[in-house]
């Protein structure tokens, strides 16, 4: 455990040793490794543009759909108002028509009634001064009492 | 192993511990530990110029395995270096803590040879009868890193503050500017200047020598015997298992006090 020359010669070869790291073997390796983590940064930052934009494709997809849903929603709401009305507007005119067709026949039934009554009225009075003839013909001259058979007649017509 | 006469214990630990020395010139001062010398630059060699080789043809797309190991590493290292150091760490902090983490690292690697083996090896293939080759369990080693740590953080400090700011922060920190706390500040700073490498290079030394002696009486054990060498082998192979740990922890830690010296020689007080 002597202190010598091979201290001087150690602290030289040392320095060499240093050296020629420092000049030759560090930086040719620290230029690899940086331009690899640069080429892994840029390759980072790639995959995260791609994200986002996927990101925003499918936020505008959601959006478009989320439209599409709303117009389709739109539509189908008017057909159906659409349809109602028209449901509406065929009840009413039926129910028009139907108002039209009874009322048309109610007025026929009370013309067939009123001609039928008519035409038993006048039956009736025909029946009524034929009848009259036969009692009268033994005792009433029909030229006498023309007059009274005509307003007897016209009265059962009127009644 | 020396075996001009009997072997002893003393003599075995002896001629694991004695490094093979040259002598520079006259002096006790000029020897040199060849040993710790060449086999620390030859670690040096290996580690920054395996990651020299992979790093040069490192690419930006899909790395190879070595390199995915290699990034691996640094960017740990980076890491540690981002939450202390402030400054751009790329200019000169990081590559310097990586620097000292790998070559520590493989210098304390050095402790889990086995021990005889490796001597054998260098003793009669190499024909070299005294190699330690565990740089760091020398205290030389250490206390140059240590050092080199030490000029770089009084270098950082009058860089980013100025000889001025150096000379105002040696002199009126930690307790004051008042002229009388002068000499107490500047005993402060000067103590704190002289226990930061002393930590720094006693603590790696220390623990890697630590399991190196451990390593040589487990190896003792073993020549007394088949049970020793039974027991020996098995503590040998627990202390080699927990020592993986140990000199992992060791680089790190010697790394991350380097980096918060320099760090702290950055900022002011």
């Amino acid at each position: 455990m002597n202190i010598n020359f091979t201290l001087i010669s150690q602290a030289l070869a040392f320095s060499t040793f240093i050296w020629f790291t420092v000049k030759f073997v560090w930086p040719p390796l620290l230029r690899a490794i940086e331009e690899r983590q640069k080429t892994i940064a840029d390759g980072l930052a790639a995959g995260e543009r791609g994200r986002h934009e996927l990101e925003l494709a499918s936020q505008r997809a959601t959006d478009i759909l989320k439209e599409a849903k709303q117009q389709a929603s739109d539509v189908i709401l008017q057909a159906e108002k659409r349809a109602s009305e028209i449901v509406e507007e065929a009840k009413r005119a039926a129910k028009e028509e139907g108002d039209r067709i009874i009322s048309g026949a109610k007025a026929d039934i009370h013309h067939e009634v009123f001609s039928a009554k008519e035409a038993l009225r006048q039956h009736a009075a025909k029946l009524a001064v034929a009848g009259a003839e036969k009692i009268l013909r033994r005792e009433v001259d029909a030229k006498v009492h023309a007059d009274i058979l005509a307003s007897i007649e016209e009265d059962l017509s009127n009644g | 192993m020396a075996a001009d006469t009997e072997l002893t214990p003393t003599k075995y630990i002896d001629h694991h511990l004695t490094h093979m020395t040259v002598q520079v010139k006259e002096g006790a001062f000029w020897a040199l530990h060849l040993d710790t010398l060449v086999t620390s630059i030859i670690l040096g060699i290996i580690g920054m110029g395996c990651v020299w080789l992979i790093v040069r043809r490192a690419t930006p797309g899909v790395p190879s395995r070595r390199q995915a190991f290699v990034e691996l590493m640094i960017e740990f290292i980076d890491n540690e270096v981002k939450n202390t150091f402030h400054g751009n760490r790329h200019v000169f902090v990081a590559p310097t803590a990586l620097t000292v983490f790998v070559w520590v690292l493989l210098m304390n690697t050095m402790d889990i040879m086995p021990i005889d083996i490796t001597a054998w090896v260098t003793e009669n293939v190499f024909g070299l009868h005294y190699w330690k080759i565990v740089p760091t369990t020398d205290v030389n080693t250490t206390f140059a890193l240590a050092l080199t740590i030490w000029f770089l953080m009084i270098f950082f400090s009058v860089k980013v503050k100025g000889l001025g700011g150096w000379m105002y922060e040696l002199f009126c920190t930690p307790f004051g500017k008042n002229p009388l706390l002068w000499i107490l500040n500047l005993l402060f700073n000067f103590i704190e200047y002289v226990s930061k490498p002393l930590s720094h290079s006693l603590r790696l030394f220390g623990n890697i020598y630590a399991g190196e002696i451990i390593f040589l009486l487990l190896g003792m054990w073993a020549a007394t015997g088949v049970a020793g060498a039974f027991f020996g082998a098995i503590l040998g192979a627990g202390w080699a298992i927990f020592h993986i740990l140990i000199v992992t922890l060791q680089a790190f830690i010697f790394m991350m006090l380097a980096v918060v010296y320099i760090s702290m020689a950055h900022e002011s007080h």
